[in-house]
């Protein structure tokens, strides 16, 4: 062994030009990088919902005590959720309104579950900037449309939730839902 | 830097001179704002708000950094802990009104500072660098600023975390993961509130360190001065200390008088009573604005109401609102004229008062106003004058404007005359 067993290996070995030092160079750097970029997946992914935020994640709701013409506003992941028991005219008046003059088509029908085409489920959440439409409590205004109003820039929502008038995108979301009987609906 | 001419610190003291070869800090503060950085003769009362604006930074870390000993990051307790330190903590209504209005204070000096920087040409080589740091420090100011809002878990906060948070929500695809992931939920709760709270305490010695980087990249071409005239020669310049130490302590004694009038006397007139209701998840408030000094860029989001080819409105909305900020990135190469202060730009200076000026008055106006018309429309009008100013008007005027003649140095413009100027053609006929 050399006593300058450091400086012996810039020699080029093989006539190659790659020496043993750069083999070094490259396998130490890219161990460190990849180690870097893994060591950051933790502190990404820790800002991302605990477990118990998504333990919290699905609500279940008896909806026994609404009467067609009424709205409950329910909790569903810390936001509103609007369940409305439509009246037939309601209905009527969903399906009487050609979609392909939507800004966002979709039929009442597409927004319900089969045979249960009364209730309809949504999240109380304006599709344009987040507020809390009015129209689902007892004598909110509910806009031009009979469903829903957003106050905070006057969007209009129709009797299926449809957006008709006003600056929001698209329709009032539908949450994934269930019904686990006649009375109860799992959402989420 | 220096100009050649500039005092050299000679420490007296034995413990200064011992200290001085240790670690010379008193030689590096003598040289960055003391007797040992000379600076333009000429500068106006314009020239103080750079030191007003670092006065602020000190009042917002010493008023925050007591503030959070008495506050609590959760959403079950923090409305009440701002309440406990309103009510019960010794001087702690004094510590948060002097917070909430050093935010507002920080962006008066702030914006005026910028506007300083416009009109003076102050991004123009040789000072870019000085430009874009100090564009990032009011990026970060923005940030820190409405992560500080939410704090006190208010309506305001709450819906104001939902609101902006949302703006992300605007990007395709990734946009509600993005949103998630920032919220740490589905709505801002706990997770937000923590996390805000963490960044807000960070960020404004992010914001320390950047101001470090301005002022050193400052102190390399030196200040400049409301003629645009590059340093010549010792008359040029005076000594920051005593002179501009003076200066500004005189303008921050004026500021001082105005912050203390806003903070004694009319603590919550630029806050929002909504703020004194608890967050409420179910409850929008009627009426959602931003802070004060977030309504022009706030009037720039809401101007975009129909969707721009295949942009929705909302993206676009979001899109033009960071752009008009980030614009502010490419002004030093947007305008190209050689002259840098308005004073000596005719057609500049028309453009900057009677255009520019109006239309972020408008866009400030209408940021404030409820989302109807004729505000819609006002802001519409304003956002697209704002573009095209930066983006047409400018490089069009520098390219075709005639600007008035500059004095020689800074010298001829304070005293009349510069015996520089006057003694190199006079010099020729005697030699003749």
């Amino acid at each position: 062994m050399s006593d300058h067993a450091g400086t012996e290996a810039v020699l080029p070995e093989g006539g190659e030009g790659v020496r043993r030092r750069d083999f070094i160079n490259i396998a130490a750097v890219s161990a460190a990088g990849v180690g870097g970029v893994v060591t950051l997946l933790p502190l990404i992914s820790q800002m991302a919902p605990s477990a118990d935020v998504l333990a919290a994640s699905s609500t279940e709701l008896d909806i026994s005590a609404i009467a067609p013409g009424q709205a409950i506003k329910a909790v569903f992941r810390k936001q509103p959720v609007f369940v409305r028991n439509l009246t037939p005219a309601e209905i009527a008046e969903a399906n009487s309104v050609d979609v392909n003059s939507l800004r966002d088509p979709q039929t009442l029908k597409e927004r319900t579950k089969e045979g249960k085409e009364n209730w309809l489920i949504t999240m109380g959440v304006c599709t344009h900037l987040g507020c809390v439409p009015l129209g689902a409590g007892e004598g909110e205004v509910k806009g031009e449309f009979g469903g829903y109003f957003c106050p905070c820039h006057g969007s209009h929502y129709d009797t299926a939730a449809r957006i008709r008038k006003g600056p929001a995108p698209a329709n009032l979301q539908v949450p994934e839902y269930a019904f686990t009987s006649d009375t109860v609906v799992k959402i989420g | 830097m220096s100009f050649p001419w500039a005092n050299e610190y000679k420490p007296q003291a034995p413990l200064m001179q011992w200290l001085d070869e240790k670690l010379p800090l008193p030689r590096f503060v003598y040289n960055a704002i003391g007797a040992g950085y000379p600076v333009p003769r000429n500068l106006n009362y314009m020239w103080n708000f750079g030191v007003l604006a670092g006065f602020c930074l000190v009042i917002q870390i010493v008023t925050g950094v007591i503030l959070a000993m008495h506050y609590a990051a959760n959403a079950g307790v923090a409305f009440d802990s701002v309440e406990h330190i309103m009510r019960d903590v010794n001087w702690g209504w004094m510590m948060r009104y002097a917070h909430a209005n050093g935010a507002s204070a920080f962006f008066v000096v702030v914006y005026l500072h910028i506007f300083r920087g416009f009109f003076y040409g102050s991004y123009k080589a040789p000072r870019e660098m000085i430009w874009l740091l100090g564009v990032v420090i009011f990026l970060l100011m923005m940030a820190t600023a409405f992560m500080g809002y939410v704090l006190p878990w208010g309506q305001m906060s709450f819906w104001g975390a939902k609101v902006i948070t949302g703006l992300f929500g605007a990007i395709p695809l990734v946009g509600e993961p993005i949103q998630t992931w920032l919220l740490g939920g589905f709505a801002p709760d706990n997770a937000a509130l923590n996390r805000f709270f963490s960044l807000h305490f960070l960020l404004p010695f992010v914001i320390a360190a950047v101001v470090v980087l301005h002022i050193w990249a400052l102190h390399i071409p030196g200040s400049s001065n409301p003629t645009g005239v590059e340093v010549k020669s010792e008359s040029d310049t005076v000594p920051f200390h005593p002179y501009y130490t003076a200066k500004d302590g005189f303008g921050l004694g004026v500021f001082l008088i105005g912050y203390c009038a806003l903070l004694f006397f009319a603590p919550n007139a630029l806050g929002h009573p909504d703020n004194y209701i608890p967050a409420n998840p179910l409850s929008t408030p009627a009426h959602i604005v931003p802070e004060w000094y977030f309504w022009p860029f706030y009037a720039i989001l809401r101007a975009f109401t129909y969707d721009f080819f295949f942009i929705p409105a909302k993206l676009m909305g979001v899109l033009a609102m960071f752009g008009a900020i980030l614009v502010w990135f490419f002004l030093p190469w947007l305008d190209r004229s050689p002259v840098r202060s308005g004073h000596y730009r005719p057609l500049f200076r028309k453009f900057f008062w009677f255009g520019l000026i109006p239309a972020m008055a408008v866009l400030f106006y209408c940021g404030g106003a409820p989302a109807e018309e004729p505000y819609v429309m006002l802001s519409q009008i304003a956002s697209l004058y704002y573009f095209a100013h930066f983006l047409i008007i400018l490089p069009v005027v520098s390219a075709i404007e005639r600007p008035t003649a500059l004095p020689y140095s800074i010298t001829e413009a304070v005293l009349g005359q510069d015996e520089g100027s006057v003694l190199a053609p006079a010099a020729v006929p005697h030699s003749a």
